[in-house]
């Protein structure tokens, strides 16, 4: 039922050109995906994804389109050629799902090697009765740790890209000619 | 899922499928950047709960150790899943940072407009 409602958020992103409604849409898509997770007995991904995905990333997307302009210009292109590459790409997912477990299935492979371990040992051995927190700080610590790594990149990254933003310097630009930027105010 | 029809197997993957190309046909037919970024995220959240639907066991409670519970969803999806959305969160603000430089340096975001002033200059 939520996934259907999903749904019909995703078709509306495709579908609008108000890029604040675009956002707005997506926001929801988020919080719904949480929803679902609380169903799905995910709760710890549920409130991750309420608060980061559905909080941070819809709030940077605003901070972005107050920059650069809610409307998205209407293009011109042929859609075809897209939507035919869409449509086998999603056919070949399709096929193949068609030998996965199905939804729910206790002895599906993945469900069978080091899981019974997790849950019958991480209350002794870590001392946390939440098995995800046990796996997530300390099983899996160093994955964690890559994944701090990455956001500090990111962070750097966004910090590269944003703080000169005030400076003359350019790549490609000499120092003398006007900027862009000056371009467009004028 | 209690609903009076019921559910196939494997109609969770597939409706996941559908939203997962959803976001793949934004990302590819937009011109517009923000636009395939959140594309992207639609995509991205789609294997979130492929992955989520896959740790799903039937009468499995909150991987959160109680005496009173046998049956516990697989908590490795997630783990793997958490990391995945801090992660994903990190590369869109990157994203939405280079759209910031782009339109700084263009002064549109726009796909074709960009290829247009790239001709231009050349």
């Amino acid at each position: 039922m939520i996934l259907f409602l999903m749904a019909i958020a995703a078709f509306g992103i495709i579908k609008l050109r108000n890029l604040f409604a675009v956002v707005m849409l997506s926001g929801i898509f988020s919080l719904l995906a949480a929803s679902l997770y609380v169903h799905l007995t995910a709760v710890d991904v549920a409130f991750t994804e309420a608060s980061v995905g559905a909080g941070i990333s819809t709030l940077l997307m605003l901070a972005t389109l107050a920059i650069t302009g809610e409307y998205e210009k209407k293009h011109t292109t042929n859609n075809l050629f897209p939507l035919l590459i869409v449509v086998v790409t999603g056919a070949a997912l399709i096929y193949g799902t068609l030998d996965m477990p199905l939804y729910g299935a206790a002895n599906a492979p993945a469900n069978l090697h080091l899981i019974p371990r997790f849950i019958e040992q991480s209350g002794t051995e870590i001392g946390i009765p939440n098995i995800v927190t046990s796996v997530l700080a300390s099983y899996r610590g160093y994955d964690t740790l890559g994944e701090t790594v990455v956001i500090f990149t990111a962070a750097i990254g966004v910090l590269v890209l944003l703080g000169r933003g005030r400076n003359r310097w350019r790549p490609g630009i000499s120092a003398d000619a006007p900027s862009k930027d000056e371009e467009n105010e004028v | 899922m209690q609903l009076p029809v019921e559910i196939p197997g494997l109609l969770n993957y597939w409706i996941v499928i559908v939203l997962m190309m959803v976001g793949f046909f934004v990302v590819i037919s937009h011109g517009n950047l923000v636009k395939k970024i959140v594309g992207l995220n639609v995509f991205q959240v789609s294997v979130f709960v492929l992955y989520i639907t896959m740790s799903k066991i039937d009468g499995g409670a909150a991987p959160i150790l109680d005496d009173a519970i046998k049956n516990y969803s697989n908590p490795l999806p997630h783990v793997l899943i958490l990391t995945a959305i801090v992660v994903g969160v990190a590369t869109t603000a990157l994203g939405l940072a280079l759209i910031v430089r782009i339109r700084d340096a263009y002064g549109t975001i726009e796909d074709d407009e960009i290829t247009n002033q790239e001709r231009d200059d050349a």
